[in-house]
């Protein structure tokens, strides 16, 4: 039971900082922000469930920096410690399409991510239509799968099918719905 | 369920606009079906998604573009030759009142046989057949009004598939039912279509209904895309 808890904490945290990465990454292609900047922006536009803690954005711009996706684009002396100006690199842009471009496994409760990667998009002033009918397709491309398994099944296969084209469908309706707000929602996030 | 990529268009719309007074249904849709395929049209209310279908289908004119169905330009043939076509080669499902109030439903599906001439017991008895793949063979001497929603929808299927149509055009062919029936419906739809060949182009809101596609085409603004490419 320990070990399972263990894990599944462990997954969480892990699935957590992959997303912040990229999140941290595409707020800085608006521009070199401090850390201190990242933070504020990162719990204004994501952070009404749980505000990033300082630790977390100095050690995943430590992580950036290590593989390149970021540099120090100045450094302030002050009073205390010296503070670091962090700009994305071309790695980093790059990698930060890939993520946007990239469909998310279908999977429950994904909204949050997907909700992540819109604002992303169009903070960044990508096409977030496109990365919507990407996803959408990535959905029905699911819904075929378990239409096809639950056909051909029995009882019990058809119940688990259900569940999960429900959850699916339900997923389908919120892009729908986001699709059809896009313009209201980027006149909000682009002050 | 595989889509039948070798076969060759047999339905295509280009650049089809079509405009209802003042207001744009279609502008510069496309669209295209093989034999055997299943497409779902997707998209909003009123996005042009039943404008599209009934352009495909002949039922009503593009202001502009071209629809073309086995080598015929649609635009092109007479207004006669445009319903021969429909009794012959289409069959059509919709969501509401389509059955006959006054006929059985072996009647009912027997009807678009009787139209092209042929004798009445032969229509029934491939009605007959019909009612019985649809799984509604026991209330073959029933009227419409005596049956229920989802029985009354697979006799509707039943006659779009009589007359072994090469296109069937669904529109929103579960939209009335509760979950099971509407799943009955599309299983029993689908197996038939697939087992005659029949393409068929399903207008639905409904993503467990598209999912019984090959793949599917969102229409927005009037605008039709191809998501084949999109994942």
């Amino acid at each position: 039971m320990h070990s399972s808890y263990t894990r599944g904490v462990y997954l969480m945290c892990i699935v957590l900082r992959m997303s912040i990465s990229h999140t941290l990454l595409g707020l800085l292609e608006a521009g070199p922000r401090h850390g201190y900047d990242l933070k504020r922006a990162f719990d204004s536009h994501f952070g009404q469930d749980r505000a990033l803690h300082y630790g977390q954005v100095y050690s995943t711009m430590s992580r950036l920096l290590k593989n390149g996706l970021v540099e120090v684009d100045a450094v302030e002396p002050g009073g205390g410690p010296e503070r670091k100006r962090y700009a994305i690199t071309d790695a980093g842009v790059t990698d930060v399409a890939a993520w946007l471009a990239r469909p998310e496994k279908p999977e429950p409760y994904l909204q949050s991510l997907l909700y992540t990667k819109v604002v992303l998009a169009l903070l960044t002033h990508r096409d977030a239509d496109a990365l919507l009918d990407v996803q959408r397709a990535e959905h029905l491309r699911l819904m075929r799968e378990l239409t096809v398994r639950k056909t051909g099944g029995d009882l019990a296969d058809q119940l688990i099918c259900d569940h999960a084209l429900f959850h699916l469908e339900a997923d389908l309706r919120w892009l729908e719905l986001t699709a059809a707000r896009l313009d209201r929602l980027a006149s909000e996030i682009r002050p | 369920m595989n889509p039948p990529h070798a076969a060759p268009a047999l339905l295509t719309a280009t650049d089809v606009h079509k405009t209802y007074g003042s207001t744009p249904a279609l502008d510069g849709a496309g669209f295209t079906i093989r034999a055997g395929e299943i497409v779902a049209v997707m998209g909003p209310s009123g996005s042009g998604k039943s404008t599209l279908l009934h352009c495909l289908s002949g039922i009503v004119p593009p202001d502009s573009g071209t629809i073309h169905y086995a080598g015929h330009d649609l635009g092109a043939l007479s207004d006669a030759e445009r319903s021969a076509l429909r009794r012959t080669d289409f069959g059509f499902v919709f969501q509401f009142g389509q059955l006959v109030p006054e006929l059985t439903c072996t009647e009912n599906v027997a009807l678009p046989l009787r139209l092209t001439g042929v004798p009445r017991k032969e229509a029934e008895r491939r009605a007959t057949e019909w009612l019985t793949r649809l799984e509604v063979q026991d209330v073959r001497h029933h009227r419409p009004g005596q049956i229920s929603g989802g029985q009354g929808q697979r006799v509707a299927v039943a006659r779009a598939l009589v007359n072994d149509p090469r296109v069937l055009f669904a529109d929103e062919p579960t939209g009335a039912l509760d979950s099971l029936n509407g799943e009955r419906v599309m299983q029993l739809l689908v197996a038939a279509a697939q087992e005659t060949g029949t393409a068929v182009v399903l207008v639905t809101h409904e993503s467990r209904v598209a999912a019984y596609s090959h793949r599917e085409v969102v229409v927005r603004d009037g605008r039709a895309r191809d998501m084949a490419g999109a994942a």
